[in-house]
């Protein structure tokens, strides 16, 4: 088991898949001379070439399109999106395209397809950069999301997601890219569409993905130190699918529920989350949900402010406080 | 409004239409007699499908929308002819003649108008979105435009595992003025893709004639330039000019991988869709002047009788089967089954609809 960074653990994937299947190409923004914008796929066209990783034009409506077609001829492109929010260029292809074209050639088609890259504010570039579109890419049948808040997570559920037959989308976090953690040597995958308990508790059930995960365990901390609360930090890693039996197992135990991400909160996440808890453990529940999600605006480039218009520990530590009260 | 250049039109397009000044062309001489009526009858089925449609459609049997392709047959139809194993194609919503021409059956195509189970997509796409992937067909797409990146993904595909093949990858006129079809130009010459982007002229984006949409060079084509591509312009009412031109495209995409425009002069008689009264952007004059004087089917009949292939005789009865043979579609379509509700749920993903000991993901997937 080695300790090695998010970013590491994502390079690692993509390098040991392009080893695995030579269907696999890397392709995206700066993804290959210039060893990635934020250097996840650094060394990857040395040591594989510029068939297997390849730079693209500033185009990302031509390029994911590009990547979209060949998905449906068995190539498995792993694309990479500077930024998550540059998605919106390209939305028609991200949405229309790869998330229809199954269900329209009433299965004769399937897109294999990977689009990843960062999807976080916090990074002090304002609301354009910022987006966190998990919530409404999740909410199209047809499409996966998956949002890695670890190392571990990372590794495995890009490696897999790089295997299924379907559009899978990776939400990843420039704030997470230097975290590091343990990460098995041998070959593995973490199965889309299962949670993970990344922290045992009895009293109250805190559900995060992303790095809202994160900041829910060191929200757990203090509560449990300052507090004595026992929490259990729910980490979903992937959205569609939606390990809901964990989620349910989880309040069943604790009664008691608070729902932490980094989007918005209108038709976040979370909204799916809290009716999934009332409509399948309502008579389980010793208090109404609580949510914390990002202060409603666009996301504000002044640094101070954007760290508090995002979920932080003593946001969640008072969020959980009122739920426990 | 700035005034565009003189359209540049393909010099056959500028003589009243006679005899095929490419039947000689070694594309067209190599031809049998019997690929001729093979040729002709495709074009004839088109016809006759289509027009079985516009019935179908009247009795209130085909819902949403309906973009026919009479008027167009010799565009498809000869492109479509000259293709080998590894030549791709995909289209946008008008594109009942593809799916036909690449060998799909009419009672499949017809059952997936009236959204039937036994359709080419199982009742889930309906007109603009038919499908065959076994014969290289990849759609049908609705959103104008949308499938040009798709085109040159699958030319990049083909070139990937070093086939000799391409992908003809076909928009109307209105689709080139949005953006992804000059992202896929650009991916397509950067990366040298063995694509054609078959632009098929027929004059109108919906109810909006070329010269109030699109400034241009002279013609469309030539905005190929721009991108250091080939292109051409060719008379779509000759379906031997559309093989002998798309055959030198096809060259170069098969032998240099490089991709090449070719812009498709044709002109479409029924209005952009069924829902489109088409009273208020042309002339009923024009219509009728192409009717009588630029027929595609009319034209290649006319080549084929004085060429001794085709006789009277024959061309009733390709027309006469053709029309027989709508008219069982359309009898399959009435008789056919319409999808169940559970059926609303199945084909989203593949791994729901493959579970088994190679699935991994778990998890709600469909939702209530």
């Amino acid at each position: 088991m080695a300790v090695i960074s998010y970013r590491e653990a994502l390079r690692a994937a993509m390098r040991e898949e392009l080893k695995r299947d030579e269907n696999v190409v890397i392709m995206g923004e700066e993804v290959a001379q210039f060893n990635g914008a934020y250097k996840v796929t650094e060394g990857l066209l040395k040591e594989f070439g510029p068939k297997r990783v390849v730079d693209t034009p500033i185009s990302e409506a031509g390029f994911i399109g590009l990547g979209i077609g060949a998905s449906m001829l068995g190539i498995r492109p792993v694309m990479e999106l500077m930024f998550w929010s540059f998605s919106y260029v390209a939305f028609d292809q991200v949405v229309n395209n790869a998330g229809n074209i199954r269900y329209m050639s009433g299965g004769l088609i399937n897109c294999p397809i990977v689009i990843r890259g960062p999807a976080n504010g916090g990074t002090n570039v304002g609301a354009t950069h910022s987006h966190t579109p998990e919530a409404i890419l999740a909410s199209h049948p047809g499409i996966k999301v998956v949002c890695p808040a670890t190392p571990y997570d990372a590794k495995g559920l890009m490696k897999a997601a790089i295997r299924d037959n379907d559009p899978v989308y990776v939400m990843e976090n420039t704030i997470l890219y230097n975290d590091k953690g343990e990460v098995p040597d041998e070959d593995y995958i973490v199965p889309i569409g299962v949670a993970d308990i990344k922290r045992e508790g009895t009293d109250l059930t805190i559900v995060a993905h992303g790095r809202a995960v994160i900041t829910s365990l060191k929200a757990a901390e203090i509560l449990e130190k300052e507090h004595g609360v026992s929490v259990e930090v729910v980490d979903l890693r992937s959205i569609r699918p939606l390990d809901e039996e964990t989620i349910l197992a989880s309040v069943r135990k604790t009664h008691r529920a608070l729902l932490v991400e980094e989007n918005k909160p209108f038709c976040g996440v979370d909204a799916q989350i809290a009716y999934l808890i009332q409509a399948r453990a309502f008579d389980e529940l010793d208090a109404p949900i609580g949510r914390v999600s990002s202060i409603d605006a666009p996301q504000i480039y002044s640094k101070k402010l954007e760290d508090l218009q995002l979920p932080y520990p003593a946001r969640v530590v008072e969020a959980a406080l009122k739920i426990l009260a | 409004m700035a005034k565009n250049a003189v359209i540049t039109h393909p010099e056959s397009l500028k003589r009243p239409a006679g005899p095929s000044e490419y039947a000689k062309d070694p594309v067209n001489a190599s031809l049998t007699k019997a690929d001729k009526i093979a040729l002709y009858t495709k074009m004839a089925r088109v016809r006759h499908f289509e027009q079985r449609c516009i019935r179908t459609y009247q009795q209130g049997k085909i819902g949403g929308f309906l973009h026919l392709y009479v008027g167009q047959e010799a565009v498809a139809a000869g492109t479509i002819s000259l293709l080998g194993k590894f030549d791709h194609i995909i289209t946008g919503y008008r594109d009942h003649a593809h799916g036909l021409l690449v060998g799909m059956n009419m009672k499949e195509c017809m059952a997936e108008l009236t959204g039937k189970v036994t359709g080419c997509s199982k009742g889930k796409g309906g007109s603009m979105h038919y499908f065959a992937p076994d014969k290289n067909y990849w759609g049908g797409h609705g959103i104008v435009g949308g499938q040009a990146p798709l085109g040159t993904g699958l030319a990049y595909a083909v070139k990937y595992r070093g086939q000799k093949g391409s992908c003809l990858t076909y928009m109307g006129d209105g689709a080139i003025n949005q953006g992804a079809v000059h992202e896929a130009y650009n991916l397509a010459a950067l990366w040298d893709l063995p694509i054609i982007f078959v632009i098929e002229n027929n004059g109108y984006s919906m109810g909006t004639s070329q010269e109030r949409s699109t400034a241009h060079p002279g013609c469309l084509a030539k905005r190929a330039e721009g991108y250091n591509m080939a292109w051409d312009v060719v008379n779509g009412h000759d379906v031997y000019e559309v093989r002998a031109k798309t055959a030198i495209a096809l060259k170069r995409a098969h032998e240099e991988s490089k991709p090449t425009i070719l812009e498709i002069f044709t002109y479409r008689y029924f209005g952009h869709s069924m829902s489109d009264p088409d009273k208020t952007y042309r002339d009923k004059e024009e219509v009728k002047g192409y009717r009588e004087t630029k027929d595609p089917v009319f034209l290649f009949e006319k080549e084929l009788l004085n060429e001794g292939v085709l006789t009277k005789e024959l061309v009733e009865s390709i027309n006469a089967a053709a029309m027989e043979e709508a008219d069982a579609a359309a009898a399959f379509a009435d008789e056919s089954p319409e999808p169940t509700v559970a059926d609303i749920t199945k084909h989203i993903y593949w791994e729901e609809d493959n579970r088994g000991p190679k699935t991994t993901s778990r998890g709600t997937i469909i939702f209530e």
